[in-house]
């Protein structure tokens, strides 16, 4: 069986007359971390509601294990959104019920451990809930899960740096053997140590992609760096 | 292993290994010793587990560290070996300090004799 988990291979997708993905194609492997990096308004969003079956109107391909995103595809893939999409009226522990319901691959007990860890309190209203405690229910939901492929789109955005660290090492701490993860962000120094490869995304088109590693070693830069110079008006 | 404060600029397994090594001469890490397992580890130092299990296996090819099939990861028991590394180290660590003393102007005596007054200072 091939260990190529995501294949994304010559997509394209407008809205209108506005083009957000230009034939964008690259792949992302078993057991890898893989960082969507690009500036605001560059298709990273996009990009991920194709792939976790939100947006069915592009053109070109794209393949979870082999499959079109589609019903199936969304037992194998969890997605982290980049704003709330629970209720505000809703408990945080109705909101595990709630994705223990939806999602076979659902884990209630590391749900609970994970926001013992990370504070969130199982009695409060979403809408009781700071910007960065809804991020870290978000986060715990989604990491809960026994995914192949875990979609995280901007998931350090809304919490303080000392905060990310925990984020980072519940990313690190929950994604099983064999899945990978595919994690988009614009802030890259504090979580570029977790990635194995790249993507950078610019207007719609890859700008660069590769290992994380080869990359520092080749251009003797950080990966922040890099993007600042890619990107640099 | 205490948490390192990476430089984003550097391959990041070559910097664990560097610290690896430190750690395994100044018995830090003591010969025999049992090695955190790669996730558990991966996620106390914030890396990627693909990037440390690079590193570990570049260490394991030096010689420093070795698995044993179901036990795990330890650090060698070979003295002379880990002795052989840490005097190469300090060899370059030297050459390196002398090369600094002799770009200011001082020639190795006197360097020997501003380390010794130095001594001094500290007792």
């Amino acid at each position: 069986m091939s260990d190529v988990i995501l294949d994304i291979k010559n997509v394209y997708k407008s809205y209108g007359d506005n083009d957000v993905l230009k034939n964008v194609s690259f792949s992302v492997r078993q057991n890898r971390i893989v960082g969507l990096l690009g500036p605001n308004g560059s298709g990273k969003t996009t990009l991920i509601k194709i792939i976790s079956g939100l947006l069915s109107d592009y053109s070109g391909r794209a393949e979870i294990c082999g499959m079109a995103p589609c019903v199936e595809t969304k037992a194998l893939v969890s997605y982290l959104p980049d704003r709330m999409s629970l209720p505000e009226w809703m408990t945080v522990k109705m909101a595990i019920r709630l994705f223990a319901d939806f999602f076979a691959d659902f884990d209630t007990e590391r749900a609970r451990e994970m926001l013992g860890t990370l504070g969130v309190s199982p009695d409060k209203r979403i809408g009781q809930l700071s910007k960065g405690m809804k991020e870290k229910l978000q986060l715990c939901l989604c990491m809960s899960r026994r995914a192949k492929l875990y979609v995280l789109d901007e998931p350090i955005a809304g919490v303080d740096p000392a905060a990310r660290d925990v984020i980072m090492s519940t990313i690190l701490g929950n994604f099983g053997e064999g899945s990978s993860i595919l994690l988009s962000t614009h802030i890259i120094s504090d979580v570029e140590q977790i990635f194995d490869d790249v993507i950078l995304l610019r207007e719609g088109r890859v700008e660069l992609m590769g290992d994380a590693e080869e990359l520092r070693r080749e251009h003797g830069k950080s990966i922040d760096q890099l993007f600042r110079g890619v990107f640099k008006c | 292993m205490v948490k390192i404060v990476f430089d984003n600029n550097i391959p990041i397994y070559s910097q664990i290994v560097d610290r690896f090594v430190i750690d395994i001469c100044s018995g830090t890490l003591p010969p025999g010793s049992r090695i955190t397992p790669v996730r558990e580890l991966a996620m106390q130092l914030g890396v990627n587990p693909n990037t440390l299990q690079r590193a570990l296996g570049e260490l394991e090819s030096m010689g420093l560290l070795f698995t044993e099939r179901t036990a795990g990861r330890f650090v060698t028991e070979d003295a002379a070996l880990i002795d052989a590394r840490r005097r190469e180290m300090s060899r370059s660590v030297v050459s390196e300090f002398m090369e600094k003393m002799r770009a200011l102007g001082w020639n190795d005596e006197e360097t020997v004799k501003l380390i010794t007054v130095r001594r001094g200072e500290n007792e």
